[in-house]
């Protein structure tokens, strides 16, 4: 989910002072205000009134098969519901998977294959009609007739035939109307899928919805919210859906706002302002927020700003199909020299910002602590980074023959000050650098397409959760099958393909789906081992920064979803 | 009007018609020039920006001690005798964000303060200047020269070749300047060797690129009014009698036409360079003129736009620069203007 938040993100902000311990997975969240990102705050919450966020922009097309931002989903959770859920509230629990439309969740049969789901009964879509199994069918079938990042549901059977012309899973997605019951066969045991339907993805539409793109109509969904308005130059409407009924709040409580606005087209700066004068409630915590902005809104509006640490990587991948760092020692050097306290300046400070050498973000399944490119690196490398080891790494650069070689570092243009400082840590150790800034929109499709290899040797990149699980980052980021020759839709930039390790994340996603704390640890190997192998040098693991207006209370933070809108209530 | 009190008044001593007669337009036009006040304040003020920009290396590496090019978020400097740092963490219980140290007053140590990558502003605005300067120059040279040339060549020979010529200006003309200057540096920033056309080669982080790029999309707006002057002076008397003695092609465009011509060129040449100025500055503000590290006043416009609100010298500076110079250059360009006016003196001894 790499485009999704980016800009979100990279203004995050941790917090200093409450660590809210108990519900933000291990102290990764913190506040300035009393209502901590994993509690509900304190006080009686009350029904009513407009929640009004500001945004740069619109997310572009609304259609829920299509949209893969975290600005619209963070909108459709409150609108529509998938045969499962990851718990809605905030702190760590907010990554469990609970029952939605489903009645339960199921186990899964014929080795992992088969999910069978009983569909709730009496649940009705925002315009009145009943929502019935074989609504599911139009849904996961529009995944594949809508231009969308269709590879989450490709494992189901009939989905390889499917293309944008049509598609028939009437054999993979089996819908039972009478029994009330959905039947899903997998090609292969995948241990993520009950994390795959919680997207929004597959959220269920009506089956009488349009196989091709809906543009900016939303279909009607089954929340406590219904979307009124959709205008991407004007403002995103909500309002309450009247055939909503709580049927199990873990998945979806009731929402408090009366209606919720999300308007566009403000700069950031004048977001800050407005919601400091009461006139609108929430910052969209993708739009970045101003530097210059960021020290009053530490001193003077603490109460108001959360920070929260999220499950995201900012990184550079190195080209592992070109010289210099085709060479293991090469790419290794630059690890060492890299200065990645430099980066958490850049990045805002150590309060927006935590330095890492691995892939896997903390308070993450497979997470285990792992740094062994630091000057004085802990034993076994378990330990933080402190500071780069320019000595060593002019001794591998040595080794490795590759001195003097030039190398093209990218970026785009937001993210260039990192660029920079890479070229200068590149040139620090015997290299010839020089950046190449391309624009925000071209550049990661640029950096993705195969085609361009020759043309860049270190590009910036970031990643932010799917979903929690370590394959989302290291199978889909670093996974032989996740180079596609020629296809602007790339994710394993760096092109690092090792046979062993790719076997142990094989290994490790079979385990999943029956011992997951045996495939965590599995995980946190072939963490290590890429790490290892530096197919990137990773700078930092970003925080968050949620801005509200004072009237604001309720605040929760969740690691998939992050602030959760339905639950923030309006102080009359 | 200017030219009138600029003129020599008929009658007196110093400055009476005697004094005109026998001088050559260009004399002429250098004393007009010479008595515009404003015009020659302007041209001091142009020269000291260029001098001062230009004295950039040694002011980095001889008063400041700085690198402007590579980043030190980790520095230190010396603010009323104590070492502070470069970056300043956000105070209260958040502590967010970093803010860059402010204006020192202090020449030796980062007399406009720091950008948000620990740079000296100071020392990035002039390396700053002398690369606008170089591109604002140098583009508007390309610009009038390849205009010139080819304002000559429609102009004298017109029929096809004038239409051919005058129709490919109006399709560059047809586009949005600065859209179509983007996008030419977007393609060329990608392109893994920059620009290659035969034995040409510009890398993408040369200033050459920009000023190319610069230079060619201004050459209609030079084309235009001297090709209108070429017309204009191969109808004159004096050209149909170098014909008449049987003057090579060659001899009436550079020694009938080019004189009486060039004169639109000088004119639009102080002018043309205020605009490619703005056009390098707006092209490097949107992050495809000079590439980083380097630094140009749009540049580090750009790095100043987020700390407008705690560090506005950052923008301020280079906008002061850039207005200055653009304002020097115009108030220039039209006392050239007035200088090479021939109307002026007509005015005068009418």
């Amino acid at each position: 989910m790499r485009e999704l938040l980016r800009r979100v993100f990279k203004l995050t902000i941790p917090i200093a002072a409450i660590a809210v311990a108990a519900g933000c997975g291990g102290g990764s969240s913190s506040s300035g205000g009393s209502s901590g990102g994993g509690t509900p705050a304190a006080g009686t919450p009350q029904k009513g009134g407009t929640l009004t966020i500001l945004a740069s922009s619109a997310f572009g097309v609304a259609d829920p098969a299509q949209n893969y931002t975290l600005q619209q989903w963070a909108l459709l959770i409150d609108t529509h519901d998938g045969l499962v859920q990851f718990k809605r509230v905030g702190g760590s629990e907010g990554t469990q998977i609970v029952p939605d439309l489903a009645e339960e969740i199921p186990q899964p049969t014929d080795g992992g294959k088969t999910y069978t789901f009983q569909i709730r009964k009496g649940i009705k879509f925002s315009d009145g009609t009943t929502m019935k199994p074989s609504d599911f069918v139009t849904t996961f079938e529009r995944q594949f007739t809508v231009p969308g990042p269709t590879s989450f549901y490709s494992g189901i059977v009939g989905a390889d035939k499917c293309t944008a012309k049509s598609c028939d899973l009437s054999q993979g997605v089996v819908a039972d109307d009478n029994a009330y019951t959905l039947t899903i066969h997998l090609t292969a045991s995948d241990p993520e899928f009950l994390d795959k339907l919680a997207l929004p993805f597959a959220y269920v539409v009506p089956g009488n919805t349009t196989p091709k793109l809906t543009g900016n109509n939303v279909p009607p969904g089954t929340g406590p919210y219904m979307w009124q308005s959709y205008d991407p130059n004007k403002e995103a409407v909500l309002v309450r859906n009247p055939n909503f009924k709580v049927w199990n709040p873990d998945a979806q409580p009731e929402g408090y706002p009366d209606k919720i606005v999300e308007k566009y087209g403000l700069q950031v700066s004048d977001e800050v302002t407005a919601v400091e004068n009461g006139q609108a409630d929430v910052v969209f915590a993708g739009d970045t927020i101003p530097s210059d902005r960021l020290n009053e809104l530490g001193t003077q509006y603490a109460s108001q700003t959360h920070v929260n640490a999220l499950t995201a990587d900012w990184y550079f991948a190195l080209n592992t199909k070109r010289p210099p760092f085709d060479n293991l020692q090469a790419r290794q050097a630059i690890n060492y020299a890299f200065d990645r306290k430099a980066a958490v300046q850049l990045a805002g400070g150590s309060s927006l910002a935590v330095p890492s050498c691995q892939i896997l973000p903390p308070n993450f399944p497979g997470y285990q602590e792992y740094c062994p490119y630091t000057a004085n690196p802990a034993a076994n490398g378990a330990g933080p980074w402190t500071a780069p080891d320019i000595a060593k790494a002019k001794q591998l650069v040595q080794q490795s023959g590759t001195a003097g070689q030039s190398v093209v570092v990218n970026t785009d243009g937001p993210d260039k000050p990192f660029g920079e400082q890479m070229v200068a840590d590149l040139n620090k150790i015997g290299y010839k650098a020089k950046l190449v800034v391309l624009a925000g929109s071209i550049q990661y499709p640029f950096l993705q397409n195969s085609k361009n290899l020759d043309k860049w040797n270190v590009g910036w990149s970031a990643w932010y959760q799917d979903y929690p699980a370590p394959s989302d980052f290291l199978n889909v980021l670093l996974g032989c099958g996740s180079i596609h020759p020629n296809s602007d839709a790339s994710p394993n930039i760096a092109e690092f393909c090792d046979q062993g390790i790719q076997s142990k994340m094989d290994k490790a996603l079979t385990t999943g789906v029956t011992d997951p704390d045996a495939a965590n640890q599995l995980w946190a190997e072939v963490d290590h081992e890429v790490t290892d192998q530096a197919p990137w040098v990773n700078m930092y693991n970003p925080k968050q920064i949620d801005f509200l207006s004072k009237r604001v209370k309720g605040y929760q933070w969740s690691p998939q979803w992050y602030i959760l809108y339905d639950q923030l209530w309006l102080e009359q | 009007m200017a030219e009138v009190a600029l003129e020599p008044q008929a009658g007196t001593p110093e400055q009476g018609p005697d004094r005109v007669a026998g001088r050559s337009p260009w004399a002429l036009a250098l004393r007009r020039l010479g008595r515009n006040r404003l015009a020659l304040a302007s041209l001091v003020l142009f020269v000291v920006i260029v001098a001062t920009s230009f004295a950039a290396p040694l002011y980095a590496d001889h008063v400041a001690h700085t690198d402007p090019f590579v980043n030190d978020v980790n520095g230190t400097t010396i603010v009323n005798g104590k070492k502070v740092p470069l970056m300043q963490q956000g105070g209260g219980v958040l502590k967010l964000g970093v803010t860059p140290i402010g204006p020192t007053w202090d020449i030796r140590h980062y007399f406009l303060g720091s950008d948000t990558q620990g740079r000296d502003v100071a020392a990035r605005m002039l390396y700053g200047g002398r690369s606008s300067l170089e591109i604002g120059i140098g583009s508007a040279l390309i610009a009038c020269l390849i205009a010139t040339v080819l304002a000559l060549i429609a102009g004298f020979y017109s029929g096809l070749v004038d239409a051919l010529l005058s129709r490919l200006m109006d399709v560059i003309w047809a586009f949005p300047v600065y859209l179509l200057a983007i996008c030419i540096a977007t393609v060329l920033l990608t392109a893994p060797n920059g620009l290659e056309v035969g034995p040409i080669h510009v890398v993408a982080s040369s200033l050459w690129l920009p000023t190319l790029i610069i230079g060619l999309i201004y050459v209609p707006y030079v084309y235009r009014p001297v090709r209108g002057s070429v017309l204009s002076v191969a109808e004159k008397e004096f050209v149909e009698a170098a014909v008449a003695q049987g003057a090579s092609n060659r001899r009436l465009i550079f020694s009938e036409i080019l004189p009486n011509v060039i004169t639109v060129v000088i004119v639009l040449l102080p002018l043309m360079i205020a605009t490619t100025i703005l056009t390098e500055a707006a092209l490097s503000f949107l992050g495809v003129g000079v590439q980083p590290p380097g630094a140009s006043w749009g540049t580090i416009i750009a790095d100043g736009q987020n700390l407008l609100y705690t560090r506005p010298w950052v923008a301020i500076a280079p906008g002061i620069m850039i207005v200055l110079t653009v304002l020097a250059l115009n108030v220039l360009g039209d006392g050239i203007r007035d200088a090479l006016d021939p109307r002026a003196k007509l005015r005068v001894e009418g």
